[in-house]
């Protein structure tokens, strides 16, 4: 069986793996479910309220058919009521999944535009000091948490320049795009540092490897000049790595960067998880781990395919 | 050993600052701080750094210096148990997995794709939301995450060696499989598992740093560097040292860990040397 259809055939199994996770680790919490979900008011049921809701929200039957009923309504895109938005678990999540895109998305042009010229302009001056510099600079960026670059841009900023980033309500790109970016940018760049950081390091690697090799130094030896030699013959080969790197990382952001939307009081996926914690909101807390490992393993899976598309060598090999 | 690391610039670097975190770690675990890190000093709330206090004091008039030790420690506690737990579970069931093969591989290998399926920060989160909020959480929490990565690092070597002649010797001599899998297996996975658990003492002060931030890790009135760093937001234009400190502190821990972790795949691994910056 080769990669690509092995990697096909565990999709459903690893995501149905996780749906069994995610289902029966909230029912390890302690305490009865209605307890969990109306928490202190629970109190003030009486035993045939709280019976009419345990049959309302089906959790008087045994937990299997629980589970299949549960995964019956994920299939119709149904994850259940928040019990402190009172809404449709799913519609609350899409509600928010717009932000955590675009921060993810300006996070990667963000850590893409600093970190492969980066690497590249380091892997071409190899142990020479500016390739020591962009090499720290790479090890502190990837030493850095990102609520901490954050924190640090935003004292910069207000310390430095009397400017405090704009934390107020916020503006969805299709109300106002410009209101919308100066919200955004910071966020995204305390995001995409660490990013930056690793496509930096991946990136000098890569161009290193690829620089060595034959084809390389033929066109040199051909005359071809440094530069289209450097950009045309080896960038090309040198960024599928860089390609698997930022999907992964990309996988990652998608799942909402809790401490950086925290920190920019951003309403995005990761700061809906938190407060479905804090609330002990356990439908939508199950609902958004379930949406985020989804679109975890389906990035995943994209990068797998596209990698198999850049390098051929790996379709029928043993990879993964 | 020693002297490849300390011949290795970054291991240098990086084994100078993991000795110094460790010191004061130590000096903060076991209370040998400048001052009571939870004596208030009412008069003295938000001084700057001073002779008495060298990185100021906080709104409670509490010493940060002797906070921060503190805090070293407790990110050093749970760093450390988390990773021992994670990588004695994780060489455990990778070698077992490697070892017996069919069935058993594939229960455990699936249930670590699971696993890895979730981003880290948000399987910490679902581990918290079930436990509640803690120190011995947050343990359990890291540990849980780094776990299948120490399966896959230990698994995939095994797989190889478990292969070679000297084991199939080992066999025919009459070893018990106790003895061959610690002697034969485990010495030769002790490269790739001490450069994983140099890396993955990197994460998990950055895991234990985050989960107090957001008030779900280590609890007040105890220290931790990420709950400094909580409080420090309101504070940061009035009182930066709250915030800068233990910043600093975070960046150059996890800095050590991770240049020591690079040195040392470098030193045991020489096909990398000199390609990963």
């Amino acid at each position: 069986m080769n990669y690509l259809t092995r990697r096909l055939l565990t999709f459903p199994l690893v995501m149905l793996g996780v749906s069994i996770l995610v289902f029966f680790a909230i029912r390890m919490i302690p305490g009865d479910a209605i307890t969990a979900m109306l928490g202190t008011e629970a109190g003030l049921l009486t035993p045939a309220q709280r019976a009419a809701l345990s049959e309302y929200f089906g959790i008087d039957q045994p937990i299997l058919i629980q589970y299949w009923k549960w995964l019956l309504g994920v299939f119709q895109s149904d994850l259940g009521i928040s019990v402190t938005h009172g809404k449709p678990v799913l519609s609350i999540i899409l509600e928010r999944f717009p932000l955590t895109l675009q921060l993810a998305i300006m996070a990667m042009v963000v850590a893409l535009a600093v970190g492969l010229p980066a690497g590249v302009f380091a892997a071409t001056r190899k142990e020479r000091p500016s390739d020591l510099g962009v090499r720290i600079f790479a090890m502190i960026g990837q030493s850095t948490p990102n609520f901490v670059v954050g924190l640090l841009l935003i004292y910069a900023l207000s310390a430095g320049f009397g400017i405090l980033p704009t934390m107020g309500e916020f503006t969805p790109f299709s109300v106002d795009p410009l209101r919308n970016l100066s919200q955004m940018i910071l966020p995204a760049v305390t995001l995409g540092f660490a990013f930056a950081a690793s496509v930096t390091r991946i990136s000098r690697s890569a161009m290193l490897d690829v620089l060595s090799d034959d084809y390389v130094r033929t066109a040199r030896s051909k005359g071809v000049p440094k530069r289209r030699v450097i950009w045309r013959h080896a960038l090309p080969n040198a960024l599928i790595p860089v390609v698997t790197l930022s999907g992964v990382e990309f996988g990652y952001l998608l799942g909402g960067a809790v401490l950086v939307e925290q920190i920019y009081a951003l309403p995005g996926l990761g700061r809906l998880v938190l407060e479905a914690i804090l609330q002990r909101d356990y439908a939508l807390v199950q609902g958004c781990v379930l949406f985020i490992a989804f679109n975890f393993l389906v990035v995943n899976l994209l990068v797998d395919l596209l990698y198999v598309a850049l390098d051929p060598r790996i379709r029928l090999g043993e990879g993964g | 050993m020693l002297r490849a690391i300390f011949s290795h610039p970054s291991g240098r670097i990086g084994g100078a600052i993991v000795l110094l975190y460790v010191v004061i770690a130590l000096l903060g675990l076991f209370d040998l701080t400048p001052h009571d890190p939870l004596q208030q000093y009412r008069i003295d709330r938000l001084k700057a750094p001073s002779a008495v206090y060298w990185m100021g004091t906080d709104l409670f008039g509490r010493d940060v210096a002797s906070r921060l030790m503190k805090g070293v420690g407790q990110s050093f506690l749970v760093g450390i148990s988390a990773v021992a737990i994670a990588s004695v579970a994780g060489t455990v069931l990778g070698l077992t997995a490697a070892w017996f093969g069919k069935l058993w591989d594939g229960l455990v290998m699936r249930v670590m794709d699971v696993l890895l399926a979730f981003p880290a920060i948000l399987l910490a989160l679902l581990i918290i939301a079930i436990a509640g909020p803690g120190t011995w959480t947050s343990v359990a929490a890291i540990a849980i995450v780094y776990t299948p990565i120490f399966t896959r690092v230990v698994r995939g070597p095994a797989l190889s060696i478990k292969s070679r002649e000297f084991v199939d010797a080992a066999r025919t001599f009459g070893s018990s499989k106790t003895y061959i899998l610690t002697r034969h297996l485990l010495l030769n996975l002790v490269a790739p598992l001490t450069v994983q658990v140099t890396l993955a003492l990197a994460w998990s002060l950055l895991t234990e740093a985050g989960l107090s931030f957001l008030g779900l890790g280590t609890q007040p009135p105890a220290s931790s560097l990420g709950l400094m760093l909580a409080d420090s937001r309101n504070l940061m234009e009035k009182a930066p040292w709250l915030l800068i400190f233990p910043a600093i502190a975070i960046m150059i821990s996890i800095l050590g860990f991770n240049l020591l972790g690079d040195a040392l795949r470098d030193i045991l691994d020489p096909k990398t040397r000199s390609r990963t910056a």
